[in-house]
C-alpha cells in the first residue's frame, strides 16, 4: 500500500520534471532564435542607415548640380560615394545569404538598385562636365537556377573593382521586381536566359567574362591605372622632397 | 523557389527538431543533477560495510573467457585482490571453448578454495554466464569480462547499495585503462561522459544496461525473470531492459571502478561500437512496448527515446554538416577558378556586421555547452575536480568523424536483420 503510494508520488514528480524540462528547453531555444533575429534586425537597420546616407548624398549632389549648373569639379569626388555603395553591396549580399527575413532584404535590395541607377545618372552628368576617369559597367545576375557563372562573375567583378577604383560596377538582381530596373533591362536588352550579363562599352556581353576579357573590352582601365600610379609616384616623391626639406 | 532552397529549408527544419530534442535530453540530465547532486556518494578511501565478517553477503563472480589466455590471469588476480572477506567471495571461471591456452591457464586455479573452473563448448558469452549462474550458491552474483580488471574497493562500494532492499542490481563505473594513442584518449572522455549520464539515469531509475564487466545482481533477479538470453550480442542490455520491464531497480555506483582495455585502432573501435549500437537498436525494438508507458516509468520516456534521438541526431548532423561543407567548397572552388587564390586585393576588414549571428549557431552553442557540462561533471565525479584536458578535443574529433559511420552501419544492419527476422517469422507460420 505504502509502496504503491510512493510509486504514484514518484510518477507525479517525474511528469512534473518532464514539463519543467520542456519549458526550460523551449525558453533556451526561443531565446536563441530571438537573439538571432534581434541582432539581424539591428544589422538590417544598419543597412537602412547606410542607404539613407547615400540617398541623402546623391540628392544633395543632384541639387547642388542643378543649383549651380556649373558646379566646381573640385568638389566632386567619385571615390567616396562608390566606396559606400560597395560596402552596402557587400552587406546586402551577406544578408541575402544569412538573414532569414527575406522580405525585408528584398526591399533593401530594391532600394539599393534604385540608388545605383541614381548614382549612375549623376555620375554621367559629372563625367560629361568634369571629364572624370569613370567607367560604368552594368552587371545582371540571378540568385535562382543555381547560376554558377554568376558566382564566378561576381568574384571577378569584386576583384576588378578593388584593383581599379575608376570602375563603377552597378550590379542588379535580374529577378528583382522594380520598374526602374525593368526599364534598364529593356534599354540594354537583357535576356533572363543569358545570365550573367554585363553591359559595358555600349554593348551587352552575356556569359562569364574573365578578368582578361573585361580588360580587353575596356582598355581605358589600364590607361587610368597607369595615370593613377604615375600621379601617386609623383605625389610620393614630392612629399619625400618636402619632408627632406623640412628636415633641414 | 529552387530545389536547393527547398532542400535548405527542410534541412534547417530537421536541424531545429533534432537540436530541440537533443537539448531536451541534456537539460533533463541537468535538472536531475541539480535535484540530486547531493546524493552522489563518492568514497575515495576504503569503506567497511560491517564490523563482523559474517555479516557480509556471499558473492559469486563468473569470468567467461574465450581465447583470453593472455588476460584471464590478470582478471582473476584482480578479483582475488578485492577487499572482501575470502569466505564470502567465489569465482567461477568458464572456458567457452577457447582455441588457445585459456584452459591451461585456468588449471592453475583448479585447487583454489574460492575458485571453480568449467570448460564447455563454445556457445557465446551469455551461455558461459548462464553456466556460472547455475553453479552459484550465493545470494549475489556478477560477471567480469576477461579483458577487464576490478579496483580492490569496488565490490564493497557496490554492495553498499544493496542495503536498500529495493535495489536489485548495481552497475559499476567503467574506466578506460589505457591511453596510448588518440583513439584511446578519445574513449577515455567518452567513458567519463557515460559516468555522468549513467548516474543521472540511475537517479530516475532508467538504466538500460548492466555492463558485462562487474555489474552485480541479486540472485533472485534471475530466479524471477529467468537467465541470460541470446540478445543480439548485447545480453547485458537485454537483461537490464527485462529487469526494467519487471519494475526492478538498477543502481549505479560511480565510485566502483572497473578498468577495461579499450580498442586501440579506429577499426576495432568501429567494430565494437557498431555491435553496441546495433544491440541497442535491436533490444530497444524488442522492448519497444516499454516506450511512453506510464507503468514502466522513465526508461520508456527518457532512456529509449533519447537513445534513438542521439543516433538520429548524430547521423543528421553529419548529413547537415556534409551538405553545408559541400556547398561551401563548391562556392569557393568556383570563386578560385574565376579569380585564383589571389586574396591580397580584397583587404580584410573587421566589421562586426559580418559576424555570424544565425539562430542555428546560437542553438549549436547551447547544445554543445550542455554536452561540455556533462563531460566536466563526468570528469569531476571520477577525479573529484573538473579540469579541462586535451582528451576532450580528441573525443570531439574522433567521435564526430567516426561515430556517424558506426551509427549508420548499425542502423543499416538493424533494419536489414529486423526485416529478415520478420520474414523468417512469417515463413515459419
Amino acid at each position: 500500500m505504502i509502496s504503491n503510494l510512493k510509486n504514484k508520488l514518484m510518477q507525479k514528480k517525474d511528469i512534473l520534471r518532464y514539463i519543467v524540462v520542456f519549458f526550460i528547453t523551449l525558453t533556451l531555444f526561443l531565446t536563441a532564435i530571438w537573439l538571432s533575429s534581434f541582432i539581424n534586425n539591428y544589422k538590417l537597420n544598419d543597412i537602412k542607415d547606410i542607404q539613407n546616407k547615400i540617398s541623402l548624398d546623391i540628392s544633395s549632389s543632384e541639387t547642388q548640380f542643378q543649383l549651380l549648373s556649373s558646379m566646381s569639379c573640385k568638389d566632386v569626388s567619385a571615390s567616396t560615394l562608390s566606396d559606400e555603395l560597395n560596402n552596402l553591396a557587400e552587406k546586402i549580399t551577406y544578408s541575402e545569404q544569412n538573414i532569414k527575413n527575406q522580405d525585408q532584404v528584398t526591399d533593401l535590395k530594391k532600394y539599393y538598385s534604385l540608388l545605383e541607377i541614381k548614382d549612375y545618372l549623376l555620375m554621367q552628368k559629372i563625367q560629361q562636365k568634369c571629364n572624370m576617369p569613370v567607367i560604368p559597367i552594368f552587371y545582371f545576375y540571378t540568385t535562382r537556377d543555381n547560376c554558377s557563372n554568376c558566382v564566378k562573375q561576381s568574384a571577378v567583378l569584386s576583384q576588378l573593382r578593388a584593383k581599379y577604383p575608376e570602375l563603377r560596377v552597378y550590379s542588379f538582381d535580374y529577378n528583382l521586381d522594380l520598374s526602374a530596373l525593368d526599364t534598364l533591362k529593356k534599354i540594354f536588352k537583357v535576356d533572363d536566359k543569358k545570365l550573367p550579363a554585363i553591359y559595358m562599352d555600349d554593348k551587352l556581353y552575356t556569359g562569364f567574362q574573365s578578368e582578361e576579357d573585361i580588360l580587353k573590352i575596356l582598355p581605358e582601365l589600364a590607361k587610368y591605372e597607369k595615370a593613377r600610379l604615375d600621379a601617386e609616384a609623383k605625389a610620393a616623391s614630392s612629399t619625400n622632397k618636402s619632408s627632406t626639406s623640412t628636415d633641414r | 523557389m529552387t530545389l536547393a532552397q527547398i532542400m535548405q529549408i527542410i534541412l534547417e527544419l530537421f536541424f531545429y527538431c533534432f537540436s530541440f530534442l537533443s537539448l531536451y535530453v541534456q537539460i533533463y540530465f541537468l535538472v536531475v543533477f541539480l535535484e540530486k547532486h547531493k546524493e552522489i556518494k563518492i568514497h575515495r578511501s576504503p569503506i567497511k560495510l560491517f564490523e563482523n565478517e559474517e555479516d557480509y553477503q556471499g558473492v559469486t563472480i563468473t569470468v567467461p573467457a574465450y581465447n583470453e589466455g593472455l588476460n584471464v590471469k590478470k582478471t582473476v588476480e584482480s578479483l582475488l585482490k578485492l577487499n572482501y572477506p575470502k569466505n564470502k567471495l567465489f569465482l567461477i571461471l568458464v572456458d567457452d571453448g577457447s582455441k588457445d591456452n585459456t584452459w591451461e591457464v585456468m588449471q592453475e586455479y583448479k585447487d583454489h578454495p574460492q575458485i571453480k573452473i568449467f570448460k564447455k563448448e563454445n556457445g557465446g558469452k551469455y551461455t558461459a554466464q548462464n553456466l556460472g549462474l547455475e553453479n552459484t550458491q550465493t545470494p549475489f552474483l556478477g560477471c567480469l569480462d576477461s579483458d577487464s580488471e576490478v579496483d580492490p574497493e569496488s565490490l564493497n562500494r557496490i554492495m553498499n547499495y544493496f542495503a536498500d532492499p529495493a535495489v536489485m542490481a548495481v552497475a559499476p563505473t567503467i574506466v578506460s585503462r589505457n591511453e596510448e594513442n588518440i583513439v584511446q584518449r578519445a574513449q577515455k572522455t567518452d567513458y567519463e561522459l557515460q559516468i555522468y549520464v549513467k548516474k543521472m539515469l540511475a537517479f530516475v531509475n532508467a538504466i538500460h544496461v548492466t555492463p558485462g564487466p562487474f555489474s552485480i545482481f541479486r540472485k533472485s533477479v534471475f530466479e524471477k525473470i529467468g537467465p541470460y538470453r541470446h540478445a543480439h550480442q548485447t545480453e547485458d542490455q537485454e537483461i537490464a531492459m527485462r529487469m526494467q520491464q519487471n519494475h526492478m531497480r538498477i543502481e549505479h555506483a560511480p565510485d566502483a571502478y572497473v578498468y577495461t582495455n579499450t580498442p586501440k585502432t579506429v577499426k576495432a573501435l568501429y567494430k565494437q561500437r557498431t555491435r553496441w549500437i546495433y544491440g541497442f537498436i535491436r533490444n530497444a525494438l524488442d522492448y519497444k512496448h516499454l516506450v511512453f508507458k506510464k507503468k514502466y516509468g522513465n526508461i520508456g520516456f527518457i532512456t529509449l527515446p533519447s537513445g534513438f534521438i542521439s543516433v538520429m541526431s548524430v547521423l543528421f548532423l553529419f548529413l547537415f554538416t556534409g551538405y553545408n561543407l559541400y556547398n561551401y567548397v563548391k562556392q569557393k572552388t568556383l570563386i578560385i577558378s574565376a579569380v585564383g587564390l589571389n586574396m591580397s586585393t580584397t583587404s580584410f576588414k573587421i566589421d562586426p556586421f559580418f559576424i555570424n549571428t544565425s539562430a542555428i549557431l546560437f542553438i549549436s552553442i547551447i547544445v554543445y555547452s550542455s554536452v561540455f557540462f556533462s563531460l566536466f561533471m563526468g570528469h569531476k565525479i571520477l577525479h573529484g575536480k573538473a579540469k579541462f584536458n586535451l582528451n576532450i578535443i580528441w573525443f570531439f574529433i574522433v567521435y564526430s568523424i567516426v561515430a556517424p559511420f558506426w551509427l549508420l552501419k548499425a542502423v543499416i544492419n538493424a533494419i536489414r536483420n529486423y526485416e529478415s527476422s520478420w520474414t523468417k517469422e512469417i515463413d515459419s507460420r
